[in-house]
């Protein structure tokens, strides 16, 4: 199974995503794909040190899929965290 | 209104010095998430799906034009431009950064507003009646006393770590428009035989995973004796509440497992001990706080507008506009008017920044300053004289507020649902705009009349769903959005819990069903007169659930 490591950052609780170079970035298309469980244990443990270090809160590993180059959450959950709120709206910039 | 004292100011002052000291340790690296959550939950500051949220107290609903400018302020500053009016008369943003959060408290207690008590298990913010000190049918302004109730209960020690959280609502006129019954305590304002006031208290109520209408445990408590009274319910609730189970944590728990004579026995046991002790409400006190809100200057006026009729005649918008969103006022020559947050096809309870604004100058120029946010996620003007309704209603259809639905079925309630909550299973907004766009034509909801949809996207039913005459509940069925309906829930002084109509329906299929219950409703009621709640109650579910389900 396909997985991400997403979190909400610290200081402004925005949805990020975890890279394979261990940042913590807001494009969900630049996380690191794992499909591996030692892989996944080992960026599991290095996200909960960010948690620690208070970069980061509430990781957690999201099953995902690809789609013409770009990753999909499964959960429609984690969809609506990666892509924004589904309502409609005038005075929203940015709703999808 | 109420003006913050000396007292108020300073511990909400120095309450935005502690919390700022907290965020900047926590930025710091200093104290860990396990230490910051409960410190940020007692100053409004939530994690959600996206960002953090910022719940935001308004006591019993009530705002100046002031603190609407400043909430406008804050959006286009700290937020994304928009704010979101909630079912506990509270406003929430959904988008401020945490580092900010200091800054907006700080902004807020400048206009003497909050984030206290709007989250934990504490006495929560004291709704009331949106229609309150202006209503035709009170027997007198509830909000002297929901504000009584907020001073007592505010960082109370003794209540700041109850089982679960406590809600109590106010109303000062039979008919409720508080939803008392569905509250932890309720209180209905009364004059006693001798003019004198008084309060039936009600409790018990709730909605969430289990909903139950409150009982009343006392048809009359004196004025004086409120306090001791709720204080009293609050000690024997501390006492044998349940602390083991969270879901089995509310006072409606301990009444229902209890029995409410048992409840009674107690209250009135620890009430003797109290009664007449520091918690008296000494009359000239009451008085004190009563005069914070005493009526505004209204002139003697006619109490029929010749000039509002005769603009009605004119413009069918306006004459619309006036039957549906106008409420009887006590005083001749004026309304309560109802700003309808529930434009075709939008967002229940959201309101732009331009759209505060625009809100703040209306109330300023024609209604005395004060504006009220409804449980039903939409703003009153509650004074306004009816010679002034043409005007104010230009000005709200120039900022887009003058959708002509109050009280229709296109009034919908809904919680954020999956779209920011955390908690949510399902999405309840778009399900609120699809429905508003199939019944939004005019003549459509005219048809249908007075008819509540409510909505909630989990279980612990912040949407209402329990007691909209059709609820709609938001499940998660193996990973797809799945809604259950209910029918015949209602909230006022008749209170009654919904009945679960049968299967439930996945998102393509739920507005279809929607409307095969109401195009049901059309086809059995006895005349246009007979309510969908009515007919529902002579009826019964039968002919809905054949409607829905087959024979």
């Amino acid at each position: 199974m396909l997985e991400i490591l997403t979190a909400n950052r610290l200081s402004d609780g925005d949805v990020v995503y975890r890279t394979a170079a261990g940042d913590w970035v807001d494009t969900i298309d630049d996380a690191e794909l794992i499909d591996d469980t030692d892989q996944l244990t080992v960026a599991v443990a290095a996200a909960q040190a960010d948690v620690k270090a208070s970069r980061v809160l509430d990781v957690a590993p999201i099953a995902v899929e690809t789609a013409e180059g770009h990753i999909v959450p499964k959960r429609l959950r984690e969809r609506i965290r990666a892509f924004g709120p589904t309502v409609k709206s005038d005075h929203r910039p940015g709703a999808v | 209104m109420y003006r913050y004292d000396e007292f108020d100011a300073t511990f909400v002052r120095q309450r935005v010095a502690q919390f700022s000291d907290q965020v900047e340790r926590r930025l710091r690296g200093e104290i860990t998430e396990d230490e910051f959550r409960p410190l940020r939950l007692m100053n409004g500051v939530y994690l959600q799906l996206h960002a953090y949220m910022l719940r935001i107290a308004i006591p019993y609903g009530t705002l100046s034009s002031t603190q609407m400018r400043r909430l406008a302020h804050i959006a286009r500053t700290y937020d994304k431009g928009f704010g979101h009016f909630t079912t506990r008369q509270n406003l929430q943003f959904n988008w401020p950064a945490l580092k900010d959060v200091p800054a907006i408290l700080a902004e807020l207690a400048e206009v003497e507003m909050h984030a206290i008590q709007t989250s934990g298990n504490c006495i929560r913010n004291v709704t009331a009646d949106h229609f309150a000190g202006a209503a035709f049918d009170e027997a007198d302004d509830p909000r002297p006393y929901a504000e009584i109730l907020r001073q007592w209960s505010s960082l109370h020690p003794e209540f700041s770590f109850l089982p679960r959280k406590f809600k109590i609502a106010v109303t000062g006129a039979a008919h409720d428009r508080a939803a008392i019954r569905l509250h932890d305590i309720g209180l209905e304002v009364k004059r006693g035989d001798d003019g004198g006031i008084g309060f039936a208290v009600h409790v018990g109520g709730g909605q969430g995973r289990t909903p139950m209408i409150a009982r009343e445990i006392n048809p009359f408590v004196p004025e004086a004796d409120i306090l001791a009274y709720v204080d009293a319910i609050l000690r024997v609730y501390n006492l044998f509440g349940r602390r083991d189970n969270k879901f089995k944590a509310r006072i409606k728990i301990l009444v229902h497992e209890t029995g409410i004579d048992e409840l009674r026995r107690l209250v009135e046991e620890e009430f003797a001990q109290i009664r007449g002790g520091v918690l008296g409400l000494p009359a000239e006190e009451a008085e004190r706080i009563r005069a914070y809100f005493a009526p505004p200057a209204f002139t003697a006026r006619p109490a029929a507008s010749a000039r509002l009729d005769a603009a009605r005649a004119g413009n069918p918008a306006l004459d619309r506009f006036s039957r549906q969103n106008l409420h009887r006022h006590k005083t001749p020559g004026y309304t309560s008017l109802t700003i309808s947050l529930k434009p075709i096809g939008g967002i229940p309870g959201d309101a732009s920044a331009d759209q505060m604004d625009a809100v703040a100058a209306i109330a300023e120029r024609w209604a005395f300053s004060e504006i009220r946010v409804s449980h039903e996620q939409n703003l009153i003007l509650p004074h306004l004289a009816l010679d002034d309704v043409p005007e104010v209603f230009a000005a709200l259809a120039e900022a887009g507020l003058a959708t002509a639905n109050a009280g229709a079925i296109t009034d919908i309630i809904a919680c954020p649902g999956l779209d920011y909550c955390a908690l949510a299973n399902a999405r309840s907004i778009p399900l609120a705009s699809a429905l508003s766009e199939r019944f939004g034509a005019p003549d459509r909801q005219d048809e249908i009349g007075p008819l509540s949809i409510k909505i909630s996207g989990c279980i612990n039913a912040c949407g209402h769903h329990h007691v909209g005459h059709i609820g709609i509940l938001g499940v998660d069925r193996k990973g797809e959005e799945f809604y259950q309906i209910s029918l015949g829930g209602n909230p006022d002084e008749s209170a009654s819990i919904g009945d679960i109509i049968g299967p439930g329906f996945f998102a393509d299929g739920v507005v279809d069903a929607v409307e095969t219950v109401v195009d049901t409703y059309l086809k059995l009621r006895t005349s246009p007169g007979e309510t969908f709640l009515a007919a529902y109650r002579r009826l019964g579910e039968a002919p809905f659930k054949e409607a829905l389900y087959g024979a």
